[in-house]
């Protein structure tokens, strides 16, 4: 049923995609609720999250329990920065992403010598140690306390204040995040990473610079996620350690699973369910976290890949044009 | 004081082990990053609580209960779950988002049932303290870790001696191949989450006596520790595993004691990290041979 859903995105490729734009501009003068506002802005930035994480897990292949460290290091590199030192916030975004980037490049510096699992284990202590920092370093993070009013993001001077302007400053962050990634999988440095991915060894004998492109990889993933933190301590104001625990790695990871490994749209899918249905389900106030890990379990029963892991679009796209030449070229040999 | 230190360090690290345990077998014959192991850890230590503490039956008898139960609990997962994505031949990462679910499912009856304030838990292993020195020892940290390596000892008979535990290794390095050579896959799975059960209630229990409270949250805060001990002695070898424990634990207590209680996971982790760099399988890890 999926593989055929694929097919038919792909055959309505361009109206499917014009349409999403629409809505997506259309989408603050739609709703008024800021209730809903407020998920819909979250469920963009965990998209954002998401498809940088599968950057990392689905294209390099190395499995991170440790997003949220970069998404906490994100946000509180542009908290404190706005906070105590005024910056605006074009230079906040930029200075979360070159610092989430850097610990991204300490971490991925002992990814060539832990393999698999030791370097899942890994991922998943980096994000305690970053949280036991900020939960410690009183003088900087304001230890379990957090962080308070932060000063909104302004662009160019303008205060982005209003739900409406934040929702299109994701908007545009998200819109960034899918070409970047989009312009490195499909590159000749994301041809190489998934060839690191599926073998390192045979990559590295075919004269690809293994060690490169993992850490590119990492690092481009990290500064992505930092991006989005930077931009969830703007707009939420708030932040303290207990937002970027182990938990939020592993519900990134899920979006990502859940999505499909290394497929785009399968990130942004996973990332809008994954935030939407905890919302729904509130109605069942204590049994929620119990109906959503059933569900979790159901899904993974019924399809084990993630809803779009099987499916390369861009094969299907080729496959497609393919048959349509050899349709017309059979349709011009008749009136011939 | 180094001393005591030192005897604290290891009473906690053998509580760390004794759930890597069964965590590492898991992961010696599946691959399988199991996160429902420390939702059963706490599982188990609330059933022999409400058993004791509900029904007002002899403590003993409630704990032996509660083994079966968890293992039941252990095997259930297995069956209802991993088995049906085995048989799909379904991608690894698609069994530990399974196993996140059920944790997920676990821990969240368990609070919806028991509240998530903490609960008293009474030390039914309270026999007094031995001095060493001037070091205090309770009965309660000595039994601890003769049960983990009891346990370990046991188990390691088991795994590496025994004819169940060469399948086990059979079905580690090859699934297809065991089958085809007559193995009941499914039976010696369901019976390693069975012992996985089993050994997250007796840690659970113990866990719980030695500091006489229980709460729903003791699941997850010791999740990351039982991921760092198994990788810290080698993930699938069970001294490993409670050799890693045992080294955490002291490592923690050394650090908290010596140069910030804050900041102790921190740097406990940071020389997991170190000690990986220098070892990269882990302490007692066999040296992977690469192959294309």
């Amino acid at each position: 049923m999926i593989e055929k859903l694929s097919i038919q995105l792909v055959k309505h490729k361009l109206p499917l995609m014009i349409a999403v734009a629409v809505i997506a501009l259309a989408f603050p003068w739609i709703v008024t609720s800021r209730y809903v506002m407020r998920i819909a802005i979250l469920c963009l930035m965990y998209c954002m999250l998401a498809v940088s994480l599968n950057l990392m897990t689905g294209v390099l292949g190395q499995m991170s329990f440790g997003h949220a460290a970069f998404w906490g290091i994100g946000a509180y590199t542009s908290a404190i920065l706005a906070k105590n030192l005024g910056f605006n916030g074009i230079g906040c975004l930029l200075a979360a992403a070159v610092i989430a980037g850097l610990f991204g490049l300490i971490l991925s510096l002992p990814v060539m010598k832990l393999k698999g699992y030791y370097f899942t284990i890994v991922t998943m202590v980096f994000c305690q140690i970053i949280r036991v920092i900020e939960i410690n370093w009183m003088d900087l993070t304001n230890g379990p306390l957090g962080i308070m009013a932060i000063p909104r993001l302004d662009l160019f001077g303008f205060e982005v204040s209003s739900q409406r302007a934040s929702f299109y400053t994701i908007l545009v962050l998200v819109a960034l995040t899918t070409w970047i990634v989009h312009k490195v999988v499909h590159s000749r440095m994301g041809y190489a990473i998934q060839a690191v991915r599926d073998d390192d060894l045979a990559a590295g004998a075919m004269g690809i610079n293994v060690f490169k492109y993992k850490v590119s990889a990492i690092v481009i993933a990290s500064m992505l996620a930092g991006v989005a933190g930077g931009f969830y301590s703007l707009y939420s104001s708030y932040i303290d350690p207990s937002i970027f625990t182990n938990n939020a790695s592993n519900n990134m990871l899920v979006m990502v699973i859940f999505g499909g490994l290394g497929n785009m749209f399968g990130s942004f899918l996973g990332a809008t369910v994954l935030t939407v249905l905890p919302e729904v389900l509130r109605g069942f106030s204590e049994y929620r976290q119990l109906i959503y890990g059933a569900l979790l379990v159901v899904l993974m029963l019924v399809r084990p890949e993630g809803l779009f892991g099987s499916v390369n679009f861009k094969y299907i796209g080729q496959r497609l044009s393919l048959q349509k030449e050899a349709k017309t070229k059979k349709g011009g040999k008749r009136h011939a | 004081m180094l001393l005591q230190q030192i005897i604290n360090g290891i009473t906690i690290g053998s509580t760390y082990a004794l759930v890597a345990i069964g965590f590492t077998m898991i992961f010696g014959v599946l691959e399988l990053t199991n996160f429902s192991n420390s939702s059963l850890y706490m599982f188990g230590a609330y059933v022999t609580w409400l058993l004791y503490a509900g029904t007002g039956m002899n403590f003993f008898v409630a704990f032996a209960l509660s083994i079966v139960i968890t293992g039941v609990l252990g095997w259930s997962i297995d069956r209802f779950a991993l088995r049906q994505l085995r048989k799909k031949h379904a991608p690894k990462l698609s069994g530990l988002i399974t196993t996140l679910g059920m944790s997920m499912v676990i821990d969240n009856a368990i609070m919806v049932f028991c509240g998530t304030d903490s609960k008293m838990f009474e030390n039914f292993l309270d026999f007094g303290s031995v001095h060493i020195g001037s070091a205090v020892v309770t009965w309660t940290q000595i039994i601890i870790l003769i049960v983990a390596c009891v346990l370990m000892i046991a188990l390691s008979i088991i795994v590496y001696r025994t004819k169940i535990g060469k399948a086990m290794t059979a079905i580690a390095q090859n699934q297809d191949a065991a089958k085809l050579m007559g193995i009941d896959t499914n039976r010696v799975i369901s019976l390693t989450f069975i012992i996985s059960g089993f050994l997250a209630c007796i840690a659970g229990t113990m866990v719980a006596m030695y500091y006489r409270s229980i709460d729903t949250a003791m699941g997850s805060s010791i999740g990351t520790k039982i991921f760092a001990s198994a990788i810290l002695g080698g993930v699938g070898i069970l001294p490993g595993a409670v050799v890693g424990g045992i080294v955490l634990g002291v490592v923690e207590t050394m650090v908290s004691a010596y140069i910030s209680s804050g900041y102790r996971d921190a740097i406990s982790f940071t020389i997991l990290i170190l000690v990986l760099l220098v070892m990269p399988n882990g302490l007692f890890g066999k040296k992977a041979i690469n192959k294309v």
